[in-house]
């Protein structure tokens, strides 16, 4: 049977319009948040010309801008300790494969299997059991948690995908181990840690449910502050800032998906 | 060259590395993950502090409570369904939203996976954004479109369809399709990397035997896609059951599901003891259904 007549076959009607209609779907309203927070007039559903207003409210409000920086230091301290902590258990448990490697491969996996929910509280009670202040430091310390697997599972994938023999060439040329190390398996891991630095990056930044059990009453983040903002009312202020960082995001995720696509081309 | 390709140095002995180089995660996740669950599991068998937390007193009261009530004179119980329903209708919500991303995504996956490869990765693209956008954001934006002043319900209003809002928004029907909305795209995705590995040389032999398309997707397409549909199913049904933000926004502020019962138990001096019992039994159902499914990929691989 010719290839024409086998991809015509299968064809199943309908498909593709339900495909075009589930990607509306999952963008319509975060499409029409964005248009609306461009709005210029007050109200939040009549269109009434272009402004950018509510984006110089946004960046002239003091707790705002707190709020944000709180959130980009959290998540780039997280994602870089997270990075850093995993690449050493991504290269630990692919050495140990063979032996023993699985049951520390569950435990470093354990944060992505309980439901959110219940990281928060249990997070709360331990904190507060242990006596260790709500604050910044515990909101830090839960992002890091959550961050490992999230940076340890794409190092781990690399690792698993490398040429085991290049290590050994370096070896067979007289190179340390720790000079084989630098100079050859890290460079070749490059894509694997950014690509798990960004998603932990957007984890953390993304984060609401156990940043806000476990920040207190003096430390918040973005998403605390927006969540705040909308218990007061939807605002074209909320549009906005929502907006940017739906932008922050999608910059991030493309960005971490072209830098997977490169590293699976070489 | 020896079967350790990654060894750091050959001073440090290599069982010396190795937990040098796993602990530091290990530790982090087992002080500050696994040691609060053992805690809340310990806290679960105790009794409410007057003040909040905890008293250290041994009792099952926590797990009784979902089912009955303690009367304050006799300290007799008597049956109340009201938490029971409220974990019913999480799992019921849950496998609801699980049946709609299944009926959405199959044929979105099926048709992704039959493109060619650069048609095929800008679907992927468009579907893995937001799978990275942020929960909460997405959930706002959803509220957005449902309010009573919404852009649905005033363009309906304008036009004259309607003579009134109509309520989309602060119900149920809210909740479900946040859930959707939220998950959706933990379904395409495996669902399309099973479609990709699929045989479509089956589907031709179909139809040489005469099956309709019909029945050559139900009777062959599907039931070879079975592994993916349960892990996809998985995916949706999981993050559904605790969900908290989408009956948190999209629901109005009642305790309607099981996670938002479980924050409200910790948020100023609730009822520790409670929170911790429910906490447990949501952690039970995600892990047994999770164990389930890594059994049948092992029994899969074994075949």
């Amino acid at each position: 049977m010719s290839t024409a007549r086998l991809r015509d076959l299968r064809v199943f009607p309908g498909f593709g319009l339900l495909s075009v209609g589930c990607v509306v779907f999952l963008y319509a309203p975060i499409v029409v948040l964005a248009l609306y927070s461009f709005n210029d007039g007050r109200s939040v559903t009549r269109w009434a010309g272009f402004s950018l207003r509510w984006y110089q409210t946004v960046f002239a409000n003091q707790n705002i801008q707190t709020a944000a920086l709180n959130s980009v230091v959290i998540a780039i301290i997280a994602a870089t300790v997270a990075t850093v902590f995993a690449l050493g258990a991504a290269i630990a448990t692919v050495n140990r494969k063979k032996g023993g490697g699985e049951g520390a491969h569950v435990v470093l996996t354990f944060p992505l299997m309980v439901p959110e929910i219940v990281t928060a509280v249990a997070s709360l009670v331990f904190f507060v059991a242990v006596g260790i202040s709500l604050g910044f430091a515990t909101i830090l310390i839960a992002h890091i948690v959550f961050c490992i697997p999230f940076a340890y599972l794409p190092i781990k994938a690399r690792l698993e995908s490398m040429d085991e023999t290049l290590p050994s060439a370096a070896a067979d040329l007289y190179a340390s181990p720790a000079r084989a190390f630098l100079r050859i398996t890290l460079p070749l891991l490059v894509p694997g840690l950014v690509s798990g630095w960004l998603l932990a990056f957007i984890i953390s930044l993304d984060d609401f449910i156990i940043t806000a059990l476990v920040a207190g009453p003096g430390a918040t983040t973005l998403p605390l502050h927006i969540y705040g903002m909308l218990r007061l009312g939807m605002t074209p202020e909320v549009n906005a800032i929502s907006t940017l960082m739906l932008a922050a995001s999608t910059v991030l995720v493309l960005l971490s998906g072209l830098l997977g696509q490169v590293g699976r081309k070489h | 060259m020896s079967a350790r390709p990654l060894a750091l140095s050959s001073r440090i002995p290599p069982g010396l590395a190795h937990a040098g180089l796993l602990w530091p995660s290990l530790g982090i996740i087992l002080v500050f993950m696994v040691a609060p669950i053992a805690i809340m599991l310990t806290y679960s068998f105790l009794v409410p502090g007057a003040y909040g937390g905890v008293e250290w007193t041994f009792s099952t009261g926590a797990y009784e409570q979902i089912l009955f009530e303690r009367d304050f004179l006799d300290d007799s119980l008597t049956f109340t369904p009201d938490y029971l329903i409220i974990v019913a209708r999480s799992l019921l919500q849950a496998t609801v939203a699980t049946a709609l991303c299944l009926v959405i995504s199959v044929p979105t996956a099926y048709y992704i996976a039959t493109r060619s490869e650069r048609v095929k990765n800008i679907w992927l693209f468009l579907i893995t954004i937001p799978y990275w956008v942020n929960l909460l954001i997405r959930t706002i934006a959803l509220l957005f479109v449902l309010r009573d002043d919404g852009p649905i319900n005033s363009a309906l209003l304008d036009l004259g369809v309607i003579g009134q809002p109509l309520a989309l928004s602060y119900n149920g029907f809210a909740i479900s399709l946040g859930l959707i909305y939220s998950f959706l795209p933990f379904m395409v995705l495996p669902l399309y990397s099973a479609f990709e590995r699929f045989d479509f040389r089956l589907l031709e032999a179909a139809y040489d035997l005469y099956a309709s398309r019909r029945t050559a997707f139900f009777r062959i397409v599907l039931p070879v896609m079975r592994p993916g549909l349960i892990a996809g199913s998985l995916l949706v049904f999981i993050p559904s059951v605790g969900s908290y933000l989408a009956p948190d926004i999209l629901g109005g502020g009642k305790t309607l599901m099981i996670g938002n019962l479980i924050g409200t138990q910790f948020q100023g001096a609730r009822n520790w003891p409670f929170g911790a019992a429910l906490s447990m039994i949501l952690l039970t159902i995600t892990l047994i259904v999770l164990l389930w499914l890594a059994r049948r990929a092992a029994q899969q691989q074994s075949n």
